[in-house]
């Protein structure tokens, strides 16, 4: 075919409009969501905690988690009398199955959960060499799997051990927060399998959320706050021992 | 005024085609949306976004199963989810004739919460399920949604007139 100069002025911007909509990508999902409306958290209510596991299965049900990985996992603390600094910390299976009857009965026992702190100032996004993993406007530390290398410089730079690399992907996974739920409404499916009510998904931007009260009116702590991650999980009733 | 110009018009030229093909290659690798929102691809939030959820959540369950819901209503489960116990239900609910949920095992599901541990909560109600059952399913006693005998038996006994003997 002859390409006449008539021809070239035809095809040039039908092939620019073209092109646009090859790089247009996925369309938004939720068009109600607006990220710039939300910043989220979570509550954590360690009184509440029966170390049930139920919120390990249905994080690794939800998220497809292989076996011996964990997005959330559950930990005993064992805190006798003569060595808070030495805590006695254990996590069969992540606290999947529950947890066995614990022998000893003097000291503090509690049980703590953990999950990724969602951090405002995360050290783990910080590392990526190629902006695999970020903060999005909403306050989710996300990964790209797509763009991730699995280079590991996340697992290691994340304070809270809350990284790992999926064997079958061979790319970093954490915790999302359950993103593809909350932006439909929905809340994580760890807060929305708790019996007790122990954990709460929070949205700090919202000013009807139950977090602002909470946080007013109790003495709540954020872990590893010497490292100024500005972590979003918030722990109510936690022991010092904790790290 | 430059004795050997054509030097350093060839050199021009290779560093522009160097730089012509940097260009050309960087629009053609980094993805359009990278920068949107800061230093990563922005499309990656929504195709986060776009997974579906396995539970279904506690209020798509209480929008058909009314009867469960006034059952647990008065009970001390009565604000435990209904996929703690029954497991993801997204697929059932999204199609609710064809996937039939399975019953879970009372035994193995009830001790997870319930089997006395030093850890737990004080308050919160706990058995040694060796002593307490011997090994027999909960649910042989218990009714799962509204879990108190008690309440069963006054409800009973409101119903049946007694059948003379010491009042």
């Amino acid at each position: 075919m002859d390409i006449t100069r008539r021809r070239l002025l035809i095809l040039l911007p039908a092939a620019a409009v073209a092109w646009k909509y090859v790089q247009a990508g996925t369309p938004e999902v939720s068009p109600n969501y607006k990220m710039t409306e939300h910043w989220w958290g979570m509550l954590i209510d360690i009184p509440k905690c029966i170390g049930c596991g139920s919120c390990v299965r249905a994080c690794s049900e939800e998220n497809d988690v292989p076996d011996g990985y964990f997005r959330t996992w559950i930990e005993r603390y064992h805190v006798s009398d003569w060595k808070i600094e030495r805590p006695e910390v254990e996590s069969p299976d992540g606290g999947k199955q529950g947890f066995p009857p614990n022998e000893i009965s003097d000291g503090k026992n509690f049980f703590v959960p953990k999950l990724c702190n969602h951090c405002a100032d995360s050290p783990c996004t910080q590392v990526c060499p190629v902006g695999a993993t970020f903060v999005s406007p909403d306050g989710v530390v996300l990964v790209d799997k797509n763009y991730c290398l699995g280079c590991r410089y996340c697992v290691q730079a994340c304070p809270y051990g809350c990284r790992f690399i999926n064997p079958k992907t061979n790319t970093a996974e954490k915790c999302s927060l359950c993103y593809h739920r909350i932006t439909k409404g929905l809340t994580t499916a760890c807060c929305e399998v708790c019996p007790t009510g122990a954990r709460q998904l929070s949205d700090l931007k919202n000013p009807k959320d139950p977090i602002h009260e909470f946080l007013r009116t109790h003495n709540v702590q954020v872990l590893k706050p010497h490292m100024a991650t500005g972590a979003k999980v918030f722990y109510n009733g936690m022991d010092g021992s904790v790290r | 005024m430059f004795k050997d110009i054509e030097h350093l018009i060839r050199l021009a030229v290779v560093i522009a085609i160097l730089l012509a093909v940097f260009v050309l290659l960087r629009a053609a690798v980094v993805p359009k949306s990278f920068g949107e929102y800061g230093h990563y691809r922005g499309t990656a939030i929504a195709e986060i976004a776009a997974r579906t959820p396995a539970f279904a959540g506690h209020d798509v369950c209480e929008a058909c199963h009314t009867d469960v819901v006034d059952q647990k209503r008065l009970g001390r489960h009565a604000n435990v989810p209904c996929e703690a116990c029954h497991g993801a239900q997204g697929k059932h609910a999204d199609d609710p004739s064809s996937v039939k949920p399975q019953l879970p095992d009372t035994a193995v599901i009830c001790a997870r919460c319930h089997e006395a541990n030093s850890a737990k909560p004080k308050g919160f109600p706990q058995v040694v399920s060796a002593d307490h059952s011997g090994g027999l399913a909960c649910n042989t006693c218990h009714k799962p949604h509204r879990p108190k005998i008690e309440d069963e038996k006054e409800t009973k006994a409101a119903n049946t007139k007694p059948a003379g003997g010491k009042k």
